[in-house]
């Protein structure tokens, strides 16, 4: 076969990854296995009310993150669909994208402007008995930033699947006598399943290992890439962290690998 | 109109809204970094005064993150396109199977890959302590938009004739890659050259971990900026990122919106760049 002798091609790409991500990522894996006072890190991890909790608010808060940015998502991704043409669409659509390139830090600094001390927010509601309102440096900042860096890439999936509806459907929907709310629940909804799915899964994928965010906002919000990241720095508790990281990899990656799976390879799962 | 004039009202308020949310604190952060007095306000005046500080304090960071993004973009470029091809002529079980594998370091918390990165060569003299280890960690989690970009590109083009009539008329392999393969593929090379430069200048997860003292990136000096310098340094600090985001960002929107059909849509959005 005339395309064998292409293979080697893609030597150096796969030398690269497997010598700097597959074999560190088992040796990770194996140093979380190795026994620190009598049993391996994954059981201490298993076995301690502290991590679990970690992970429960990790999971939580990604989820109200998820579910709030797709409630938000949905009307905007319909309503760029429907409006191809409109003044100001591009500066509009610019301004929904421009998000996308920015770090988790930066996302986390920009609460900071909208909810932190001298943040915008607390401007606006400094007449308040109780004093201004300041949510930027716990679960509430770092609920904002997930929203912030899970909106414009779910708007850009969704309203691509918007697109694709066929109004033909929608018509005979109509002709056939049912109402804007049937129409959207029996025909469109169905038809924007999967990429509901699909950007669901990558936000909440997202979500669950962003630590750029947290990091700006709070170093002692309790959630697992900070969980890790004390491990590894303050506690030099290796294998700890190494488990905490293979379990937060394989939350992850299976969220992301379900999600695929439903949607019918049409989301972010892979990616 | 399948969309009653309600749905569309309620439909322009939230997508007004959420454009308010996302840009607002944009704004606010330049406001803040050209400001004289941010507690003052605009009326304190406006001035470059903190845009020169962020230049004297920071200014190797840029450069570094420059150097870092250049590096990164090299080796994609060189492993990543051959690998892109080589899928391109494979579609089987196995190609999959690589191209899924490619992508865990996207898909996988740059926690973990730092971590596993450390514990594995952190202990190789020479490395550890260079923007090599950085540059390393980079390239991984932008190699899969490369190998995409370039793909899609490949695809597009069926460059699979162009290809067995240049061997038939006997050309070698590499003659035919560098000649047929890369120039018809060009638009998605460059697609994915300024995804990568995108993700490199603002990568943070893996480089917080990666670092030393001596090889901050820009991210990196942003955090400490977040965390000391007084907010309109930290603004001035974010104008100047936006200000190196803009003219890559800028590209990428031109290059799909030339409706080049072999370019890939810009920042893949079904893809997941970290935060």
């Amino acid at each position: 076969m005339a395309r064998r002798g292409w293979l080697w091609f893609a030597a150096p790409a796969a030398v690269l990854f497997i010598a700097f991500w597959l074999l560190p990522m088992v040796g990770l894996a194996i140093i979380g296995a190795e026994s620190r006072n009598g049993q391996s890190a994954y059981l201490t991890v298993l076995g301690s009310e502290q991590y679990w909790m970690s992970l429960f608010n990790t999971v939580v808060l990604s989820l109200a993150a998820t579910l709030a940015t797709l409630l938000l998502a949905l009307p905007v991704g319909r309503f760029l669909a429907w409006h191809p043409q409109f003044p100001g669409r591009r500066v509009l659509m610019s301004m929904l994208t421009f998000p996308l390139a920015f770090p988790g830090v930066v996302v986390g600094f920009l609460v900071i402007l909208l909810s932190g001390r001298q943040g915008l927010i607390a401007n606006l509601t400094q007449w308040l008995p109780d004093g201004p309102l300041v949510f930027a440096y716990g679960m509430g900042g770092l609920f904002l930033g997930y929203l912030y860096f899970s909106l414009p890439r779910c708007i850009g999936v969704i309203s691509a699947a918007a697109e694709h509806i066929d109004p033909a459907l929608l018509e005979a929907a109509r002709t056939l006598g049912a109402g804007a709310w049937r129409r959207f629940i029996d025909v469109e909804l169905p038809a924007l399943t999967p990429a509901l799915i699909g950007a669901g899964a990558m936000s909440f994928a997202t979500s669950m290992g962003a630590f750029g965010t947290a990091f700006t906002l709070a170093t002692q919000i309790d959630v697992l890439p900070i969980t890790i990241y004390n491990e590894f720095t303050n506690y030099a508790n290796i294998p700890v962290a190494a488990a905490l990281s293979i379990v937060l990899g394989l939350v992850t990656w299976a969220v992301l690998y379900v999600a695929h799976s439903l949607a019918g390879g049409g989301g972010g799962a892979g990616a | 109109m399948n969309h009653s004039r309600i749905d569309t009202r309620i439909g322009s308020t939230i997508t007004l809204a959420v454009a308010a949310f996302l840009i607002g604190p944009v704004i606010l952060s330049v406001l803040a970094g050209l400001t004289k007095n941010y507690f003052i306000g605009l009326s304190s005046g406006l001035t470059l005064r903190w845009i020169g500080e962020v230049w004297a304090l920071y200014a190797e960071t840029i450069w570094r993150s420059f150097a870092v993004a250049l590096a990164t973009l090299a080796i994609c470029v060189v492993t990543g396109v051959p690998m892109a091809w080589v899928l391109t002529l494979h579609r089987g079980r196995l190609a999959r199977a690589m191209e899924e594998l490619l992508t865990l370091p996207v898909a996988v918390p740059g926690l973990a890959s730092a971590l596993a990165l450390i514990v594995s060569w952190g202990t190789v003299s020479g490395l550890r302590g260079s923007i090599w280890f950085i540059v390393v960690g980079h390239v991984l989690s932008t190699l899969p938009f490369m190998v995409r970009a370039a793909g899609a590109s490949m695809t597009h083009a069926d460059l699979g004739t162009l290809n067995e009539a240049a061997a038939t008329l006997g050309a070698g392999r590499i003659a035919r890659f560098l000649h047929i393969v890369v120039p018809n593929a060009m638009p998605g090379i460059v697609t994915g050259a300024l995804t990568v430069l995108t993700l490199s200048i603002g990568e943070f997860n893996l480089t917080w971990l990666l670092h030393t003292p001596l090889t901050k990136t820009l991210p990196v000096g942003l955090a400490d900026a977040y965390a000391s310098a007084r907010l309109e340094i930290a603004s001035a600090y974010t104008l100047v990122f936006l200000l190196m985001l803009i003219p890559l960002l800028v590209g990428l929107q031109w290059l799909a919106a030339r409706g080049d059909r072999r370019a890939p849509a810009p920042l893949p959005v079904n893809q997941k760049p970290q935060t």
